[in-house]
């Protein structure tokens, strides 16, 4: 067994993140693949768990995610989602709850969709988004407005407003 | 509306959702144990002296815990002193959970348990195993504990073994008493000492 150590008790991290990781998840591989998912995310932290700085546990469980959402979708295509340009092209008016638009950002690059994801669907500030993703607050709000550029260039913001 | 709020509006619908945490950490849990990363399984177990917190390692029940101590140190004692791979997984405690109800439904007199003792050591350990013996419905005294733990003089250190007795009704501490037939000390409170020893036809 492990020597003794400072680490509090896995059922604590898995108590105060599940939600967090599960919404990354969502919104990385969508709902679906997000339960299978959610499961490997927790079994790869807690075989990882003793080597763990316990500095910042949240941002170190959405890295490990990340990574399992990266797999998950080599592993299956077409994509999860909903067919983009079918939804964006309906308008605006029959998706009252952004849907087009959550759409087109399962669509965007894994960086900017990530990022987007933590941003928006966490709410984490650009500072929290950049240590889940390992790159400076910088970095992580450029990927958002990049990803939101690209939003704006698809319409499906545009669409959802209209 | 704003793009960020209109952002997160569209997040909360597609990406929202109660998580199931009691099911999350019961898979997760038994995807564990087959991994052989489930250093420690707990659970509650509810009985008519209050809910219980059950603890097991591979080796055996390691931990029962009283409704009157803190279940949040309790867990993270367990995390520092054995492993903090610790999880709330029913599974392993089920024959746990069975055994007890048998013996509080007044249909079981012995456990036959596998137990891990190695929350505790040396002279205490030994007061605990004799205490272990000690037959359904019967009572001993501190001094008798700590004769067959062989210092008979030790009766105090067998009474502060026996108070720390991390398997308690398991190991039924609560069937030693003080030598002039007053109850002695309980970990649990003496309302459930007393409890005990009545379900056994003891008081």
């Amino acid at each position: 067994m492990p020597a003794a150590n400072a680490h509090p008790p896995f059922q604590a991290l898995v108590e105060a993140h599940a939600t967090d990781v599960a919404r990354f998840l969502r919104g990385m591989v969508g709902a679906e693949a997000a339960e299978d998912a959610l499961q490997d995310t927790f079994l790869a932290a807690l075989r990882a768990y003793p080597g763990f700085d316990g500095s910042n546990p949240r941002a170190w469980l959405l890295t490990i995610a990340r990574n399992k959402a990266i797999d998950e979708r080599r592993r299956k295509r077409p994509e999860p989602f909903a067919d983009v340009d079918g939804i964006v092209a309906r308008g605006g008016s029959a998706q009252p709850d952004g849907e087009a638009l959550w759409a087109a950002v399962g669509s965007l690059p894994q960086k900017q969709r990530a990022a987007v994801v933590l941003r928006f669907a966490l709410d984490l500030r650009y500072r929290e988004v950049g240590e889940a993703m390992g790159t400076s607050e910088e970095a992580a709000r450029r990927s958002v407005h990049e990803g939101l550029k690209s939003l704006r260039k698809s319409d499906a913001i545009e669409e959802v407003r209209a | 509306m704003s793009e960020t709020v209109e952002m997160k509006r569209a997040a909360r619908r597609a990406t929202g959702g109660e998580v199931d945490l009691g099911e999350l950490s019961a898979a997760l849990g038994a995807a564990a144990a087959e991994e052989g990363l489930l250093d420690i399984a707990y659970c509650e177990v509810d009985s008519p002296v209050g809910q219980l917190l059950a603890a097991a390692t591979p080796a055996g029940l390691v931990q029962l815990g009283y409704p009157n101590q803190s279940r949040d140190e309790m867990l993270a004692a367990l995390a520092q002193r054995i492993s903090p791979r610790l999880l709330e997984a029913p599974a392993r405690l089920d024959p746990v959970r069975r055994e007890l109800d048998e013996y509080f439904a007044g249909k079981r007199q012995r456990f036959d348990l596998r137990l891990d003792w190695q929350l505790t050591s040396g002279f205490r350990q030994q007061v605990l195993r004799e205490t272990a013996a000690i037959p359904f419905g019967e009572t001993r005294t501190y001094m008798e504990m700590a004769a067959s733990a062989g210092s008979p003089r030790a009766h105090r250190a067998a009474g502060s073994a026996l108070g720390s007795n991390p398997i308690p009704i398991i190991v039924p501490c609560h069937r030693v008493l003080r030598s002039g037939g007053g109850l002695g000390g309980y970990g649990g409170g003496l309302d459930v000492k007393r409890e005990l020893l009545t379900l056994e036809g003891a008081l």
